[in-house]
């Protein structure tokens, strides 16, 4: 194997350090490194991140290949700085069986961009009524440890119960998609000012709030872990801080979009805007940076959800929810959290590379950059300004908020296992 | 330039204004001999459909015919909308017809502002009713008939409605008639107070111009028009209210209830009317109810609308959707 | 109608109130002559100015009969040929007097007569309302420049102007002086009158 000398490069947004990469592992951190026989790639003071791992993303195969699939969504990731993601279990079929979480595990392999560690689905075909072989689907190739019904709320008490509990046989963890269904049929944005004057159906804070409530307690009742999806109100917020303070065992989640937008925006009507969660409230955005800061929200998760353009290209109400984010989150966080002073470096190395690995088990990411650790690594040009264009995104879709919006940052280098997946910022 | 009414929030006072007065002047066409005029001719207005509303489609057809524009009707039932084409096709195919304005129903709250503003095509988009949104023509023919009836059709002419007392009651919630006349009415000045049960008052209602009140029969005396809403009688199994016997004893106007209404006070129906529910016959048929003279202004009011954007170069009320995409 | 461009040179009057109210004495006399009496008389105003040089004719030829004459207006702009060339405007009031125009000497009053488009709107307009027994024109000013058959009955004044020219014509009830100016404009137009 080949020797890379990353020269330069400030370490966590520490002092400039040089990182000899040998093999799959780095072999040297340090200062005035030689660089014989060793490819050297000038940092020249960029940072340099672990690889970013992302707790929830929607790879789409199998089934809708037409706005993503195992190998385009790999290389969207590793375009945007990560090295590991973790596949959401709403395909079609559902990843419900030792069958299909291999097959998705088994294509991330194949393509090489980014490791591929497949979510199981609680219950048979996301129906929330009967639950999967969670233990199966452990016990795979694919080594599932992280289950979720995503894009539905196991909303059943008892199954939610159920799955916490028989988890904790393997270490598992259930990561909730908190969505009271009663209080949001119909729901197409936030409940609120901008609903009221618009005439959508409003989708009210406590519809989250309330899951997050219950699932916290039961976690608590039952002695288990829990996860929060793509926590988006300042009151869930509220309610896992408080669960925090008692002790429970939970973590949550924020996308980078909830980091930013408003439901301002969906004045405009145009359904890129369209999410779920839906974008809330400015005080919402506020509440959520500073839990990020603080700890109460653990991680950054992209909640990536490619849809074709005849998906968003239509009036609100028949639009799909979702927005891509792989490529554009660790600008969006640099944005939201580094420019306002609320994080440093290395606060977003724990929040979008260690900790989403901890959560989720995942060996070999989320790692320190140190002698003899995996050189999973992500060279990030922080003094980048440039607005997002999604002409020219890997990921299949287009379905991105931020287009024509200036941000901060860009990924120039990204190394799974010491091979470059990204040079210069382009695909390698 | 873009030439289009989708909210009643686009209106200015004098907007608004120059609507009513011409639609005055419209008025007086339909007592001539020959109620044409040739305004129009040779521009195409399609009715585009989506949803049934028999009534509203005939004003809109009687109003651009009088105007002497050809008009063609789409109805999204029985033709390819229903089996899935999209609206980005249907308005394609419009484009292709040479449409120089769209009147557009939607079930979809927002369908005429994305048609309007998505480049599918170069035509006026009129929204003539979207989802639980904005229904402008409709609170325009309302202002016009408040106008006539508590100033007076000459007496009102370059007049708002200023100091007037309205009262909208009824399910406020998935009203786009009662949005676009809150909108429509404040800006002509008039201080407008929503009745309704909690149930059916929209949540971030604060933000909107306007009071709210759960008790009628505390704002009857002080109101000048009294708009009721129709209710769904479908409403009732979302629980949005216990019974219709509850409700038309609540929220419903019957004899007793208008005779607490100053004298002058009219009472307004956009139609259809639910008799029983949310108006009882006798109110409904008295003079003071004004649900047919609605139906007359709305030929007026939806030609003097045609007119405005589609009778010049440029249109004479002013529009702009620049809404923020950004949010600070 | 006036002229929607200022004139960049300063207007010179060629009408003043006395020309005005003199020319207007003669048409009047001249519309009772004509019309035998002016028993069945209709007098209609174009909007703007043509509505008040209407009432005035009516007042004076009340004076001249000792009868009450019937006086209207005519708003054309829903039947003109220029419609979109222009923004959409507002309309102007039409008020037919109660005795109707079917089977009446219609006199159509403005105060410019130029290309002759309005007139012929002003035909169309009247063909929708009823069916006068003859239909005239009566005028303040004729300016020339016709593009279409048409000429005025009774003219206050013939101005032989050229299209580079203004006509304004100014009248107490609307401009608070009355006055007839002639001034220039930059470019030649042949829309306006």
């Amino acid at each position: 194997m080949s020797k890379i000398l990353i020269r330069g490069a400030k370490v966590l947004g520490g002092e400039p350090q040089d990182v000899l990469v040998d093999g799959e592992t780095i072999a040297e951190v340090g200062t005035g490194l030689g660089a014989e026989g060793a490819q050297v790639i000038e940092a020249d003071g960029k940072i340099l991140l672990p690889g970013l791992v992302d707790l929830h993303t929607h790879l789409r195969e199998p089934g809708r290949e037409d706005s993503e699939t195992v190998l385009t969504g790999t290389r969207a990731a590793a375009s945007g700085g990560y090295t590991a993601v973790f596949a959401m279990a709403n395909t079609f079929p559902v990843a419900d069986t030792a069958g299909v979480v291999e097959q998705v595990w088994r294509l991330g392999k194949e393509h090489g961009y980014c490791d591929v560690q497949p979510i199981g689905a609680v219950t048979v075909g996301l129906e929330g009524k009967q639950l999967s072989e969670l233990g199966a689907m452990h016990d795979s190739a694919a080594g599932v440890t992280v289950f979720s019904d995503d894009g539905k709320c196991v909303d059943d008490a008892v199954i939610m119960r159920r799955a916490l509990e028989y988890v904790k046989a393997f270490g598992g963890v259930v990561a909730q998609h908190a969505q009271e269904p009663r209080l949001t049929e119909g729901a197409q944005m936030n409940e609120g000012v901008v609903s009221a004057e618009l005439g959508l159906g409003g989708w009210p804070a406590v519809a989250e709030e309330s899951v997050i409530a219950r699932d916290v307690l039961l976690a608590e009742h039952v002695g288990s872990r829990v996860h929060i999806c793509h926590l988006s109100t300042a009151g869930s917020v509220e309610i896992v801080r408080w669960a925090k303070s008692r002790g429970i065992d939970v973590t949550a989640e924020v996308t980078p979009h909830h980091l930013l937008l408003t439901d301002e925006l969906v004045r405009s009507y145009n359904p890129v805007y369209k999410v779920n969660p839906p974008l809330r409230t400015e005080r919402d955005v506020l509440a959520l940076r500073e839990a990020l800061a603080d700890g109460t929200i653990d991680i950054v998760a992209t909640d990536h959800a490619p849809h074709p353009h005849e998906d968003k290209d239509c009036e609100w109400a028949a639009a799909a929810m979702g927005m891509v984010g792989l490529e554009t989150a660790l600008s969006v966080v640099q944005h939201t959290m580094v420019e306002t002073g609320l994080l440093d470096w290395a606060g977003v190395a724990e929040r979008m590379s260690f900790k989403p690995a901890r959560i989720g088990s995942l060996a070999g990411h989320g790692r320190p950059i140190a002698p003899g650790e995996p050189a999973n690594l992500t060279l990030v040009d922080s003094a980048y300004r440039g607005v997002v264009d999604p002409a020219g995104f890997a990921s299949r879709s287009r379905n991105t908020p931020y287009e024509g919006r200036e941000l901060p940052g860009r990924v120039t280098h990204t190394f799974l296992r010491g091979r470059a997946t990204v040079v210069d910022g382009k695909l390698a | 330039m873009k030439r289009h009414l989708i909210s009643a929030a686009d209106l200015s006072r004098d907007d608004a204004v120059l609507i009513l007065d011409t639609a005055e002047e419209m008025a007086r066409v339909a007592d001539r001999p020959i109620k044409k005029l040739p305004t129009l001719r040779g521009r195409t207005v399609v009715n585009l459909f989506f949803e049934d509303s028999t009534r509203t489609r005939i004003s809109f057809e009687a109003a651009a015919k009088r105007l002497s524009a050809d008009v063609i009707n789409f109805s999204a039932k029985g033709s390819s909308v229903s089996k899935g084409e999209s609206l980005k096709d249907t308005a394609l195919t419009l484009e292709a017809m040479g449409a120089d304005a769209v009147v557009i129903r939607h079930h979809a709250s927002g369908a005429p502002y994305r048609l309007a503003n998505s480049g599918w095509i170069d035509g006026a988009v009129v929204n003539a009713g979207d989802g639980t949104h904005e229904h402008p023509t409709q609170a325009l023919l309302d202002a016009f008939t408040m106008r006539r009836r508590l100033v007076g059709p000459d007496a009102g002419l370059g007049k708002d409605l200023s100091g007037r007392r309205i009262t909208i009651v009824g399910d406020v919630l998935h009203s786009r008639v009662a949005r676009s006349n809150v909108h429509l009415l404040t800006t002509l000045g008039a201080e407008v107070t929503l009745v309704a049960p909690p149930t059916l008052v929209p949540v971030g209602v604060e933000s909107w111009p306007c009071e709210v009140s759960y008790d009628l029969d505390q704002v009857l005396p002080k109101s000048d028009a009294v708009m009721m809403l129709r209710v769904q009688r479908e409403r009732m199994n979302a629980a949005f209210f216990p019974t219709e016997r509850e409700y038309a004893r609540r929220y419903g106007l019957d004899a007793d209830r208008m005779a607490k209404m100053p004298e002058h006070a009219v009472v307004m129906h956009p139609g259809p009317m639910n008799r029983g529910m949310e108006i009882t016959a006798e109110v409904a048929d008295s003079v003071r109810c004004t649900a047919v003279e609605q139906v007359a202004n709305g030929v007026s009011t939806r030609m003097a609308v045609l007119y405005l954007l589609l009778g010049g170069s440029e249109p004479a009320v002013a529009t702009n959707h620049a809404r923020t995409e950004e949010n600070k | 109608m006036d002229a929607v461009i200022p004139p960049p040179e300063p207007a010179r009057a060629v009408l003043e109130a006395p020309d005005i109210a003199r020319v207007l004495t003669r048409i009047a006399h001249e519309i009772d002559e004509r019309a035998k009496g002016a028993d069945d008389v209709v007098l209609l105003g174009i909007p703007t100015r043509g509505v008040f040089l209407a009432h005035r004719l009516a007042a004076k030829l009340e004076q001249i009969t000792g009868r009450t004459m019937p006086v209207g207006s005519l708003d054309i702009t829903m039947y003109r040929d220029d419609l979109r060339m222009r923004p959409a405007r507002a309309l102007a009031r039409t008020e037919i007097p109660g005795e109707g125009i079917d089977g009446r000497l219609v006199v159509l009053v403005d105060d410019v007569l130029f290309s002759g488009r309005t007139i012929r709107a002003a035909l169309d307009a009247l063909n929708d309302i009823g069916r006068p027994r003859a239909v005239q024109l009566a005028v303040l000013v004729d300016r020339g420049h016709r593009e279409l058959p048409i000429r005025a009955d009774y003219v206050g004044k013939n101005l032989p102007t050229s299209l580079r020219e203004t006509v304004k014509v100014q009248l107490t009830e609307e401009d608070g002086r009355d006055s007839v100016l002639l001034g220039t404009r930059a470019t030649a137009s042949a829309d306006g009158q």
